[in-house]
């Protein structure tokens, strides 16, 4: 039996060593879905909601707004596009495992680009609050000795946060992967007394994987999302206010 | 009988890496049994814990992640990079 474990495919190669592949293309897929999303729940809105979209869209909006507000603060309230966009977009790349696409969250490159946007706010807010000379003398608590630890800290934040998602992402596509070509091997050995073609169809494949699916591709991709939006909100929030 | 040997070294290392694995299970395993006894207690506060729990799991499990990682770049990556260089 063959198993094919593969990254992103490479599509297209341009000059310069620029490369159009499956992660690009499916994270384009998904920008014009959400895009044509935000288009359908909004366009011809009325003061008193007339359907359901709208009131779904409201919803939508109150909930993004609550979440900021509640773990942030009120005077953060203009975080809330955001974050609402980081969680749509990773969400959608997750969820798009469900439809047979390769998630472009399974690729480090996407998910370190999230993680670097987070990055530069934790380090505008950092150098708002203490300025560069504060921010610098605090890299060197508790004593000076500890100062490479502390800039290693600084860099393990998106590190971490990025690894954290295209970890789980990744896991569930191999593990999927290697499950469906286990079970094609196993159905092709159960069912070898068949004639002909009866014998390659892998009935076995029913069932298991699906339920493997609920948890990596629903559930795994719904809390990393969550999880990579808490964890902006928290980190910026306790930025701006440690003073 | 070089590349076996590279390919051998490579799946073992890949296998001890994920030792790695048993910290964050055994972590997430006291974290979760102490949100139940939490929510035992005060069954009111069901939804908060579980929000922290979460949190606190998939944070737990990030150095799960970086040894499944070590694993994943030894089986996909390191073969091709050493058979390359003899």
């Amino acid at each position: 039996m063959n198993v094919e474990i593969t990254g992103a495919r490479i599509f297209l190669r341009l000059p310069f060593g620029i490369l159009i592949t499956e992660t690009q293309v499916n994270m384009w897929i998904i920008m014009l879905v959400i895009a044509l999303l935000c288009k359908w729940l909004t366009h011809n809105l009325k003061i008193k909601p007339a359907g359901k979209r709208q009131v779904v869209a409201e919803y939508l909006v109150t909930m993004a707004n609550n979440f900021v507000v509640t773990n942030m603060g009120k005077s953060f309230k203009s975080f809330a596009p955001f974050i609402g966009a980081l969680f749509t977009l990773s969400l959608l790349c997750s969820l798009s495992g469900l439809f047979g696409l390769y998630p472009p969250t399974a690729d480090l490159n996407t998910t370190l680009g999230f993680a670097t946007v987070t990055f530069v706010l934790i380090m505008y807010y950092k150098l708002k609050t203490n300025g560069l000379k504060g921010y610098l003398k605090g890299l060197a608590e508790p004593i000076p000795v500890l100062a490479p630890f502390n800039i290693i800290g600084e860099f393990s934040t998106p590190i971490s946060m990025a690894i954290r998602m295209f970890g789980n992402i990744s896991t569930g596509v191999v593990i999927s992967t290697l499950v469906y070509a286990a079970l094609a091997w196993l159905s092709s050995v159960v069912l070898q007394w068949l004639p002909g073609a009866l014998a390659s169809i892998p009935i076995l494949q029913l069932g298991l994987p699906a339920i493997l699916s609920i948890y990596f591709d629903l559930f795994s991709s719904v809390l990393q999302s969550f999880i990579f939006c808490m964890l902006t909100v928290l980190y910026i929030a306790q930025e701006a206010k440690s003073e | 009988m070089e590349k076996a040997i590279i390919m051998a070294a490579c799946a073992l290392g890949a296998g001890i890496s994920m030792f790695g694995g048993i910290g964050p299970g055994i972590g997430e395993g006291y974290a979760v049994g102490k949100a139940c006894e939490a929510i035992g207690r005060q069954p009111e506060t069901k939804g908060d814990v579980t929000t922290t729990m979460l949190m606190g799991c998939a944070v737990a499990e990030t150095t799960g992640l970086y040894s499944l990682i070590i694993a994943m770049l030894l089986i996909f990556v390191a073969p091709g990079l050493f058979i390359g260089k003899l």
